[in-house]
């Protein structure tokens, strides 16, 4: 399976993301700039966590308006799998490829710490590598992670099983709603979460819990 | 030249945390009887057209496209 990751000015958890993937797929993935109209032939691209724009105006609001979304939205229609992280999550709620909005933390405090993580649905592209109802660990780092969505919305992505994980044993560390840590679309080939799996992948990070979303979406498990 | 203002709030039933801070901290001070306090943004504009039926139909696809997210927010637009 190949992979890329979209850089954009501001982002600087790219770095992480290219090492995970290259060490769980023995691939480099190709890196591309904001400003591309075309994506290469891959299959799985990731939008990584960072500042993009500062977060001028809302956080993921100018990047998301860049030209490489529209690209990115072309492959995510054919089916392509789309990843984004921390900010990633952002672009994509703000470029509409994923359903409600990431708000300023409840506690209105950046928070950098661990949280638990319960794997809601097992069955996506994403999370084949875990079982329903695991609990992982995760590390989380960001001010803008607070997931809103209207009563109808809410509705309809906790119906649709588009909700992929939840922050559990109380650690929700954002005032998410429901406690909501990552959502995918209705297709099932874009998701976007807050924590960062790409950090907790190998001994050296003190655990491995990250590595089935890296696994799952680069198809390197057992079926 | 036609001058605009935008004015972008959180809609209803959208949690607003830094209105609340504001709104505790309005109370520490000694300022009673506040209702609720609800943060939003404002941007002042300059288009360099005279058309104002052209301007607000702009300013509007402004909002919609970027100023405003309105799966949160909504939007005001007001001219000069």
């Amino acid at each position: 399976m190949k992979s890329a990751v979209v850089q954009l000015p501001g982002l600087n958890r790219d770095r992480d993301m290219i090492a995970a993937l290259t060490k769980i797929s023995g691939k480099a993935p190709v890196t591309v700039w904001q400003t591309e109209t075309e994506i290469p032939d891959v299959d799985l691209i990731v939008i990584p966590g960072g500042f993009s724009y500062g977060d001028y105006l809302r956080c993921g609001a100018i990047a998301a308006r860049m030209p490489v979304m529209q690209a990115i939205k072309a492959k995510a229609e054919q089916g392509v799998r789309v990843l984004g992280v921390c900010n990633g999550f952002q672009i994509l709620v703000e470029a509409g490829l994923l359903p409600g909005a990431l708000m300023r933390n409840a506690s209105l405090k950046f928070v950098c710490r661990e949280v638990k993580l319960e794997v809601v649905n097992a069955d996506t592209d994403f999370t084949r590598a875990y079982a329903k109802g695991q609990v992982i660990r995760s590390p989380v780092a960001h001010h803008d992670g607070n997931y809103f969505a209207d009563a109808e919305t809410l509705k309809a992505v906790e119906g649709n099983g588009q909700v992929v994980f939840r922050y559990a044993e109380d650690t929700n560390p954002n005032g998410s709603i429901n406690d909501i840590a990552g959502v995918m679309n209705d297709k099932g080939n874009v998701l976007g979460m807050m924590p960062h799996p790409e950090n907790l992948i190998e001994v050296a990070h003190g655990g491995s819990d990250g590595r089935g979303i890296f696994a799952s979406a680069l198809d390197v498990i057992a079926a | 030249m036609i001058k605009a203002r935008v004015t972008v709030t959180l809609k209803n039933g959208v949690l607003d945390p830094q209105g609340k801070a504001i709104e505790g901290a309005l109370g520490a001070l000694g300022f009673d009887g506040i209702g609720q306090v609800r943060q939003g943004k404002v941007f002042d504009l300059q288009l360099e057209t005279a058309d104002k039926a052209k301007a607000e139909a702009e300013l509007k696809a402004m909002c919609e496209k970027l100023l405003a997210n309105t799966v949160i927010e909504n939007y005001s637009i007001s001219l000069a």
